[in-house]
C-alpha cells in the first residue's frame, strides 16, 4: 500500500514487517524519531517486541549483541555521537558473527557540536566488519532493512548490517513509500532460527579468549564472509526485486553510458545529481549503494570509459585532504587498470546544504581535468570564503 | 597449573555452622546443601591462581543455579582463565562481550529470553569483577538495575584491577598498595575507602541486594538461590581474594576473607525488599590488624593508618550491629 511517510516511519514500519524479537534503543537526533515511532507499535501492541529503553548506545549494542546471541531477531538505530560511542561493540557484534540490523541516521560528528547531515559517522566505521548499505530514498530505507535480515542472518554471511539513511534529509522528510503486505514479507524474510545460541539444552561459550594462535583465522573468517555478503546482497536484492517489483543492485546507472565525466556518490544527495545531470551533456553518475563490503568489480566496471571520475562525498578523512570513497576509487582503478583522473568532491558536511550549483561546479572542475588543465585533486564545494 | 577447584571441599555444613548461627539456619544450610548441585558447571582445568577465591566465587554461584542459568561476563580474569579459544570451563551457556558491558549484555539475554517466550525456565546470571562494576561497568549496572530486568548480578570483589597487574579501582580499599597506588615518600598506599557499592545498588529500590563472602561459602550459595528465585533484579557483592594481587600465601584465602568479615572490614548482609537484615555476625570481633598482617599489599601501613583502618571498621560495626567493639 502507497502511503506518505517519512523515512524513519518508513524504518518504524520496515522493523515491524521483519517481525523484530529485540529492539534496544537510545534517543539522539536525527534518529529519534525512529525508536519513537517503534516505542509507539509496541506501546499499541502492533509489534510483539521487547523494547529495552536503555542508559547508552554502548549499552544498546551490548543488549543487542545478548539478545542476538540468545537467537532474538534484533534491531536498533543510532546517530553521530552515538555510533561513535558504540565503536567499541561494532567491532564485537561482527566478530562474534551476529545479525543484528542496525539503521544509522547519518550526521556530523563532533566538534563543533553539530545535529545535521554528514556521512562521517558510518565512514568512521568502515572497517568495524558492518555491511553498509546507503540509501537515496525512504522506499529504499524501508526495502534495505527487510533485505538486511536475509543477508545477516544468511548462514554463509552473519554479519551485522547497517543501514545508512542521511539525517533530517531522508528521516525527516514525507515520500511516497509502497509499504509490502506481511504476508509477502513473511515469505521472502524467513523466521530467524540461528544455528548456534545460548541455550542451557545446548552450552555453548561465546566471546571465547582468542589468542595469537587462533585470533587470525577469525578475521581472516570474516574477510570471507565479507566476499560472500557481496554475493548475497546481490542475490537476495534480485529476488525482492521478483517478489516486490523493484530493486537496487549495488549500485545504481544514471545518465549517458559512454560520458566521460562520471560522478560518484552515496545516499541521498543522488537525487540532486541527477538533476543536474539531465541537463548537461557528457556526464553520468554512479550512486554506490553497497560500501562495505566494496564491491570493486562492479564499481570498475561501471567506471570503464571515464576519463575523470569525481567522488562527491560527505565525509573528509583529515589528514588525507580528501573524501574517504574517493581513496577506495583510486585504489580499485589502479587494481583494475583504469586509467582515469580521481577527484574528491566534499561537501555537506554538517548539514551544509549541497545546491545545484555545487555540483555543476563539481562537473565544471571534473570537465577542466578532462581537457588536461590542472585542478585540484580536492575541492571543497559551498565552502564559505574564509576572511583574511 | 594446579586448578583452583582442586581446593579441598568447603561445602560442609559444620564448617560454616559457627557459634553464633542458630540451629534453624543450620537446618536451612543443610537443606541446601542437599539443593544445590553436585555437578561442576563451572569446570576444573582453567588457567586460574591457586588460591583464586573468585575462581570458587563462580563455581558455588553456579552450584546453586544449576543448569538452567545463561551467564554474562566481562572482560577480565575470569574471562581470560576460563576460555582459551578452543577450550572453555564453562559448561553452561556463557557469553563475554566486552568490560563494562556485562550488565548490558545480560539485559539483551532477558529481552530475548522474555521475547521467545523462555524468561520461565533460564535464568540469567551476570558476573563482574569490581573494576567491570564499579568502575567502568557501573553505568550500564546501573541501568539495568533501573530497568528491572529478571537477572542476578554477581560482583566479585578481589579490590583492584588484577587482570592487568593489580592497580587501584574504586572497590580498593583505604591504604592498599597496589601499582596505581604504590606507598613513598608522598604516599601511604590507596588514599579512598572502598565505593560502597551494595548500597548503591540497593538505592535503586531493586527486590534484592546482599554482601558475600567465599569463605562463607552456604551463606554465598543461599543468597545466590534467593536473588534467582525473585522476581527482578538482585545484586550480591561477594568478596573474593587475589592471591597475587593481595600478596597472600594460596593457602592462605578463605583465612584471609574469614578475618575480614571477623574483623568488620566486611560484613554480611542482606536486603529484601528494603528490609536489610545483617546474615552472619562474628562471634568475637578481631582486630583489623590481624586480618592486614596476613597480606603484603598491606605491610607499608604504620599504626597511625591502621587506627584509621580500625576507626573506619569500629564505625560501621556499631552502626550494624549497634553496639561497643566486643561483643
Amino acid at each position: 500500500m502507497r502511503e506518505m511517510l517519512h523515512g524513519s516511519k518508513a524504518v518504524a514500519k520496515a522493523v515491524k514487517l521483519c517481525d523484530v524479537d529485540v529492539v534496544a534503543a537510545y534517543p539522539i537526533t536525527p534518529q529519534t524519531p525512529i525508536v519513537e515511532y517503534i516505542a509507539q507499535m509496541v506501546a499499541d501492541g502492533e509489534l510483539r517486541a521487547e523494547y529495552i529503553m536503555v542508559e547508552s548506545e554502548h549499552t544498546a549494542m551490548s543488549a543487542c549483541i545478548g539478545a542476538s546471541a540468545t537467537g532474538a531477531r534484533t534491531f536498533t538505530a543510532t546517530s553521530s555521537q552515538g555510533l561513535a560511542y558504540m565503536h567499541e561493540v561494532l567491532w564485537i557484534a561482527s566478530g562474534m558473527r551476529l545479525p543484528i540490523v542496525m539503521v544509522n541516521a547519518n550526521r556530523a560528528l563532533s566538534a563543533p557540536i553539530n545535529i545535521w547531515n554528514d556521512q562521517s559517522d558510518s565512514m568512521a566505521e568502515r572497517d568495524s566488519g558492518w555491511v553498509q548499505i546507503y540509501v537515496e530514498t525512504n522506499q529504499e530505507a524501508l526495502d534495505s532493512v527487510i533485505q538486511a535480515y536475509r543477508i545477516a542472518e544468511d548462514r554463509e554471511v552473519l554479519l551485522p548490517v547497517m543501514v545508512c539513511m542521511d539525517g533530517f534529509v531522508l528521516t525527516h522528510t514525507m515520500e511516497p513509500v509502497d509499504v509490502p503486505q506481511k504476508e509477502e514479507v513473511d515469505r521472502f524474510l524467513p523466521p530467524f532460527e540461528p544455528e548456534v545460541k545460548l541455550d542451557p539444552e545446548e552450552p555453548v561459550t561465546m566471546g571465547a579468549l582468542g589468542e595469537p594462535q587462533w585470533y587470525m583465522e577469525f578475521r581472516k573468517q570474516q574477510d570471507v564472509a565479507m566476499e560472500r555478503a557481496l554475493h548475497k546482497v546481490k542475490e537476495v536484492d534480485a529476488e525482492f526485486s521478483r517478489v516486490f517489483g523493484r530493486g537496487y543492485g549495488v549500485l545504481e546507472k544514471y545518465g549517458d553510458d559512454d560520458a566521460e565525466v562520471v560522478l560518484l556518490t552515496l545516499g541521498s544527495l543522488a537525487g540532486t545529481i541527477k538533476d543536474v545531470v539531465d541537463g548537461q551533456e557528457n556526464v553520468r553518475l554512479v550512486r554506490l549503494r553497497l560500501f562495505r563490503p566494496l564491491p570493486e568489480e562492479d564499481i570498475a566496471e561501471a567506471l570503464r570509459g571515464a576519463s575523470v571520475v569525481g567522488v562527491l562525498e560527505k565525509d573528509i578523512a583529515l589528514g588525507l585532504g580528501e573524501g574517504a570513497l574517493c581513496t577506495e576509487v583510486k585504489k580499485l582503478c589502479y587494481d583494475y587498470g583504469i586509467d582515469a583522473r580521481v577527484l574528491s568532491f566534499v561537501c555537506g558536511l554538517g548539514g551544509r546544504d549541497v545546491r545545484m550549483e555545487d555540483v555543476e561546479h563539481a562537473i565544471q572542475v571534473c570537465r577542466q581535468a578532462a581537457r588536461g588543465e590542472k585542478v585540484n585533486r580536492t575541492t571543497w564545494l559551498g565552502l564559505r570564503e574564509v576572511a583574511p | 597449573m594446579k586448578v583452583v577447584a582442586d581446593i579441598p571441599s568447603y561445602v560442609k555444613c559444620r564448617h560454616t555452622c559457627e557459634a553464633s548461627l542458630s540451629a534453624s539456619r543450620c537446618f536451612r544450610f543443610r537443606q541446601l546443601l542437599k539443593e544445590v548441585s553436585d555437578e561442576e558447571l563451572f569446570a576444573s582445568g582453567h588457567r586460574a591462581c591457586s588460591g583464586c577465591a573468585c575462581a570458587l566465587a563462580i563455581r558455588l554461584a553456579l552450584k546453586a543455579a544449576g543448569r538452567n542459568v545463561i551467564v554474562t561476563q566481562p572482560t577480565g580474569c575470569m574471562e581470560v582463565v576460563s576460555t582459551p579459544y578452543p577450550e572453555t570451563a564453562w559448561r553452561v551457556p556463557w557469553i563475554h562481550v566486552a568490560f563494562e558491558n556485562s550488565a548490558a549484555v545480560a539485559s539483551g539475554v532477558e529481552a530475548a529470553l522474555k521475547a521467545l517466550g523462555k524468561k520461565d525456565r533460564v535464568k540469567v546470571l551476570a558476573f563482574g569483577g569490581d573494576g567491570g562494576t564499579v568502575d567502568i561497568g557501573f553505568q550500564a549496572l546501573s541501568g539495568a538495575l533501573e530497568r528491572g530486568h529478571d537477572f542476578v548480578y554477581i560482583c566479585y570483589d578481589n579490590e583492584a584491577y588484577m587482570n592487568t597487574g593489580i592497580q587501584r579501582s574504586g572497590s580498593t580499599p583505604y591504604g592498599a598498595a597496589t601499582t596505581t597506588s604504590p606507598p613513598g615518600r608522598e604516599s601511604f598506599g590507596n588514599r579512598t575507602f572502598k565505593k560502597d557499592m551494595p548500597r548503591i545498588a540497593a538505592a535503586h529500590g531493586i527486590p534484592y541486594v546482599a554482601t558475600a563472602s567465599v569463605a562463607f561459602p552456604l551463606d554465598y550459595m543461599e543468597k545466590v538461590k534467593k536473588a534467582l528465585s525473585i522476581r527482578g533484579p538482585a545484586y550480591i557483592h561477594v568478596h573474593a581474594s587475589c592471591t597475587p594481587g593481595w600478596g597472600i600465601r594460596e593457602e592462605k584465602s578463605i583465612e584471609v576473607l574469614r578475618l575480614a568479615v571477623d574483623s568488620g572490614m566486611w560484613i554480611l548482609y542482606e536486603v529484601e525488599h528494603g528490609r536489610e537484615r545483617v546474615t552472619y555476625k562474628p562471634a568475637m570481633k578481631r582486630p583489623v590488624e590481624e586480618y592486614l598482617r596476613l597480606q603484603k599489599r598491606f605491610k607499608h601501613l604504620t599504626d597511625e593508618h591502621i587506627a584509621v583502618l580500625q576507626q573506619y571498621v569500629d564505625e560501621r560495626w556499631k552502626e550494624v550491629f549497634g553496639e561497643g567493639p566486643s561483643p
